[in-house]
């Protein structure tokens, strides 16, 4: 290509759009899965990419914990009706109604269960194809998984019994019952979502930015005080200036400290950032050092 | 990291005592691509099995049976960057039995390098990882002469080994080839020059990853547009909307071009280069784009548009060279699957005409197919395909093989 310029973020984008279209054209019933955070959203804006002036041939689905940032949930109702696509929520609550998900402790995090009301869903709507916004570089485990992935009947991954996957020729096939997970940003870093956030011109959670918020310091982490979170006795609440890296379980995300109010000023911190991003902000990935291979062998997305 | 920064994905090839992981952990350590929780806990797994320094290897060891037994069982990816590039690197192990996965890795990779260990210079296995880059068509080849501080840095040593090397890699018609020596455990000539290989002149390994020149790995001249999805949106405001939506595999297209669809042969003129950000007067490979022709034909997935002055070839029979992938061997008598492009296909293997020794080069007759195999096959399909020759064109020069009764991928496939 001479005298075009192809910039990593084109290139990341166009191999997104072709993993986008490819899903579209081989699965039967793909969905795309969409939380309302900034991974997603540029799932969003790539799929936009990818299909228009076509309708997205596949619904947005989100599993919704309940325990999430209300801006985070807003954001979400608000992009899907602009876009005018469908948006199918299931919650856990609906698991837990059904006896499906047994809660031991209502102030744990509920990302682990999840996978539950997600293989409900699946099987509700008989999805075949599932796309997410996992990257590579949030973790080892990821960094060993296939662009398509798949899941035998029960969801689980076998990480040790992975289809090869050769230049960009994706093998779509499944049996009845198995469905694949599809990560079409698996190559993209979290410095590239932001720099793609600050091309695109994307609207984020606010929470996303620097603000002003009540945490309280609890094991090396900073975390928000919510209805969920409340001090204990001998902590302290503190008003900082913090802003979230990642947006999950309201009781597991934990803000960093920063000042960064917009796009540039994150892209700058995250370049010079010395901790991952899931080593920053998720408490339930410090668990072990295998936490997150655990959880997917066991149908976590 | 700016508007111009491009994308070059590399792999590594090399034994486990090559010294593979602890220059891949290396780069990014000395790039400042290590996070500090990342450091900390290979710090602490390198202090319980008793190292005297933190083990940078840790760094690529991704799953928990990997991490229990010490070995690297699958390729794994990793992404730095610098200023100038961002990188992704496919890591694959090293083991004889893992053929398949450097295969796969180097599938998409613009450069490999191959690391020697300087002591012991080209072996059997470099050979191996040499040829198969050579067969996968990987554009640029970098060797690595490490452990120079286990040789005192020695000139005569490093240039022992480089000319061996190169005329083993003439043999292969390879030649865009560097060889840099370097110590990836002190650190010299990676990111750093360091103070003990002054007699050499070269670029170090990081200045060389962020100024090769990637521009021309794709194709530029041949257009190949596979379809892959067909938008007809059918809405008041788009009502008469039909819109062939694909990316530019190789070479360029503009408005007005006249294009042959094969494998039909019915041809037409571009109408419009369609995307988000607004239509296009010329569009290049690799883009994802959105075509609209200026004629009503049938077109559907599968279909392969192309100029007329650059046409590919369209058969059903075809010659390849065929890595196979599965722990069950190829089965002469059945009929498998064949994707190529966006178009799947019956096909059956008409020969299986010799293995390659990937070690010696040497051809053996009438072999089993087993894992890891590399064999030259005949092939026939039930409908026709639009095709290159691999070495011409990657893009439209490979495809890989499905064993239906399974759904698994089992063999990757070059068509020579």
């Amino acid at each position: 290509m001479s005298n075009h310029l192809f910039t990593h973020l084109d290139a990341l984008e166009s191999e997104s759009i072709h993993i986008m279209r490819e899903v579209a054209a081989e699965c039967k019933n793909p969905a795309l899965l969409f939380s309302g955070g900034k991974d997603s959203i540029v799932m969003l804006r790539l799929a936009e990419k990818a299909f228009r002036p076509c309708k997205f041939p596949f619904p947005l689905v989100h599993i919704d914990t309940e325990h999430n940032f209300p801006e985070v949930i807003a954001t979400r109702d608000k992009l899907a009706a602009d876009l005018g696509e469908r948006l199918i929520v299931r919650s856990l609550e609906g698991s837990i109604a059904k006896g499906t998900i047994v809660i031991k402790n209502p102030d744990l995090p509920r990302n682990p269960y999840q996978s539950v009301t997600l293989l409900e869903t699946i099987e509700e709507f008989g999805f075949d194809a599932c796309m997410g916004g996992a990257r590579r570089d949030e973790e080892k485990a990821r960094a060993k998984e296939r662009i398509f992935s798949f899941r035998d009947e029960f969801g689980q991954w076998d990480p040790k019994n992975q289809r090869p996957e050769l230049w960009d020729i994706y093998n779509t096939r499944v049996h009845p019952g198995e469905n694949i997970r599809v990560f079409p940003i698996s190559n993209w870093t979290e410095l590239d979502i932001w720099q793609y956030i600050g091309r695109e011109n994307l609207h984020i959670p606010s929470i996303y930015y620097a603000h002003e918020r009540e945490v309280i310091r609890r094991g090396g982490s900073v975390i928000p005080v919510s209805d969920l979170v409340q001090p204990k006795p001998g902590e302290k609440v503190e008003v900082l200036s913090v802003r979230f890296r990642t947006v999950g379980d309201v009781t597991c995300t934990a803000p960093v400290e920063s000042t960064a109010s917009n796009v540039d000023e994150i892209i700058a911190e995250t370049a010079t950032t010395r901790i991952t991003e899931r080593g920053a902000t998720r408490m339930d990935d410090q668990t072990s050092d295998a936490s997150m291979e655990l959880r997917k062998k066991e149908g976590y997305f | 990291m700016n508007d111009t920064t491009q994308l070059l994905r590399f792999i590594t090839a090399g034994s486990v005592d090559d010294g593979k992981s602890t220059l891949i952990g290396r780069l990014l350590h000395d790039s400042k691509s290590i996070f500090e929780d990342q450091f900390s806990a290979i710090s602490k797994t390198s202090e319980k099995r008793g190292m005297a320094a933190v083990d940078l290897s840790l760094l690529t060891d991704g799953l928990q049976a990997e991490r229990e037994q010490g070995i690297t069982i699958d390729v794994a990816y990793r992404y730095f960057a610098t200023p100038k590039r961002k990188f992704i690197i496919g890591d694959t192990p090293g083991h004889e039995q893992y053929t398949r996965n450097m295969v796969t890795a180097a599938s998409t990779a613009n450069l490999v390098v191959i690391l020697v260990d300087a002591r012991r210079g080209v072996l059997v296995q470099t050979r191996r990882h040499t040829y198969l880059a050579s067969l996968v068509g990987i554009p640029h080849i970098v060797l690595a002469v490490n452990k120079m501080d286990m040789v005192d840095y020695s000139e005569a040593r490093f240039n022992e080994i480089c000319a061996e090397y190169l005329a083993f890699a003439a043999q292969l018609g390879l030649h865009d080839i560097t060889c840099v020596p370097l110590s990836a455990l002190v650190g010299d000539m990676l990111v750093d020059r360091g103070d003990n290989l002054n007699w050499y002149q070269g670029t170090t390994l990081m200045e060389l990853l962020e100024n090769v020149e990637i521009d021309h790995d794709v194709n530029t001249t041949d257009f190949r547009y596979p379809v892959q999805w067909v938008c007809r949106p059918q809405t008041d405001e788009h009502h008469d909307f039909r819109g062939f939506m694909g990316r530019i595999e190789a070479g360029e297209v503009s408005v007005g071009d006249e294009i042959t669809v094969l494998p039909g042969g019915k041809t037409s003129k571009v109408k419009e280069i369609v995307t988000y950000d607004g239509n296009l007067q010329t569009a290049y490979a690799p883009q994802s784009i959105t075509l609209r022709l200026t004629d009503e034909i049938d077109i559907s997935r599968g279909d392969m548009f192309v100029k007329a002055d650059y046409l590919p070839t369209v058969a059903k029979e075809f010659e390849a060279m065929l890595c196979w992938l599965s722990e069950t061997p190829l089965d002469k008598n059945r009929k498998y699957l064949v994707k190529h492009t966006t178009r799947t296909a019956k096909c059956l293997f008409s020969g299986i005409d010799y293995r390659v020794d990937v070690n010696t080069l040497e051809q053996h007759e009438n072999p089993t197919v087993n894992m890891n195999d590399i064999v030259h096959v005949s092939m026939k399909v039930q409908s026709p395909l639009a095709f290159d020759h691999y070495q011409r064109n990657r893009a439209s020069g490979s495809f890989i093989v499905i064993d239906e009764a399974t759904n698994n991928t089992v063999a990757a496939g070059m068509i020579a």
